[in-house]
């Protein structure tokens, strides 16, 4: 029964789209605020939450503010998750260090990885280096989500865990997971 | 001067900032942004309600709009440097686009980095943060001219259709109390003030 369970379970999640996992599992844990900075990687993903009257979602002009935002609405009771690529999460660490991390505030973000795998822009590889270093250094829980089959479990176990501890996570779309951004001439 | 402050006087951040407290009846939020504000704030009388930025520059604006958003029924005040939201001026579009009704920003506006030694900003000479906010399309901006000013215009945001902001010059004189720095404390006293968590 587990095992026909769990394989039916694989079924379904292989039936669907890495951004459907995220959609289905940000409403499940009843996280309705979206505030993003888009990332061509993102782009899906941002046009469904659009197209959904469950979701409060926006562009801001920075990551920075989404993350004053996010934190804000989880103080008034209003739980929420950034969207953003590699360089804008670069933008981060003075936010980090000084809001959601001494207020614990469970700030859930997704970063949409640039800067590896098949990168064109030299830049981008360069800040992309510098995320988990910056993570680690503040200690904070972060994971890479490489593979589909896995990917529902360490989206909701990781919304949960963030929640539940009041603390920060982020979730790092791989290229392995979404494809990545290729040069297109 | 700028274009639209010539007749404004020059007020006091603490002097506004109790006035603006005393004017509060409903638990409204009041978000204090980083240095003096926060401080003039705290020194104004502690509220369950008031949140105290102790860090992140710039964030008083976007903070009180996520507070705003979760709580669409109380309303919301932001105090702000004007070196702040030089930081994060982005943050005056988004909030036009989104028009929440019950957002009221305030900017205490010097001209100066007080807490650092009191170096004008570079919008000091230069730049009308009043006619930037309506130029992002805060249609409901405008400068106290003086105290009753500040009082009225901080009366008509309570029952505002659209986002406020209200420019206040101020002086050069430093915040007359200090928070105390105890984020968890303040965090959660302020979820505790705004009825999202209950006492333990």
């Amino acid at each position: 029964m587990a095992a026909a369970a769990e394989q039916s379970s694989q079924q379904a999640s292989a039936a669907r789209a890495w951004h459907e996992v995220v959609l289905q599992t940000l409403k499940r844990n009843d996280i309705r605020l979206v505030p993003y900075v888009p990332d061509r990687v993102l782009t899906t993903l941002i046009k469904n939450i659009h197209a959904d009257p469950f979701f409060t979602t926006f562009p801001t002009a920075r990551e920075e503010e989404a993350v004053g935002i996010v934190s804000g609405a989880w103080m008034g009771g209003m739980r929420g998750a950034v969207l953003m690529q590699t360089s804008g999460f670069a933008t981060l660490a003075n936010v980090l260090a000084s809001l959601a991390i001494p207020y614990q505030i469970p700030l859930i973000m997704f970063v949409s990885e640039r800067g590896t795998l098949g990168e064109f822009n030299y830049g981008q590889s360069l800040v992309c280096r510098t995320m988990r270093p910056l993570l680690d250094s503040l200690a904070m829980e972060h994971h890479t989500a490489t593979r589909l089959d896995e990917f529902e479990f360490i989206v909701d176990r990781s919304i949960k865990q963030a929640i539940a501890t009041q603390a920060p996570v982020a979730l790092i779309l791989s290229p392995l997971l979404t494809g990545g951004k290729v040069f297109d001439k | 001067m700028s274009p639209t402050n010539t007749n404004t006087k020059v007020m006091n951040r603490f002097d506004v900032t109790s006035r603006l407290v005393a004017k509060l009846k409903n638990e409204e939020a009041v978000i204090g942004g980083i240095g003096n504000t926060n401080f003039d704030l705290w020194a104004a009388g502690h509220r369950p309600q008031n949140f105290y930025m102790l860090g992140s520059m710039g964030l008083a604006f976007p903070i009180a709009l996520g507070v705003a958003l979760a709580q669409p029924k109380r309303r919301v005040f932001a105090l702000e440097g004007d070196g702040s939201l030089l930081m994060q001026m982005g943050c005056l579009s988004t909030i036009a686009a989104l028009r929440p009704a019950n957002l009221c920003m305030i900017v205490m506006d010097n001209g100066l980095y007080q807490i650092t030694g009191a170096q004008p900003t570079p919008a000091a000479a230069v730049s009308d943060i009043v006619a930037i906010a309506i130029g992002c399309g805060i249609s409901n901006s405008a400068w106290a001219a003086d105290e009753q000013d500040f009082e009225r215009l901080v009366i008509e945001s309570l029952s505002a259709s659209g986002p406020t902001l209200i420019g206040v010059r101020i002086d050069d004189k430093p915040g007359v109390g200090a928070t105390r720095r105890d984020p968890v404390q303040i965090r959660e006293r302020f979820m505790l003030g705004l009825g999202v968590r209950q006492q333990l």
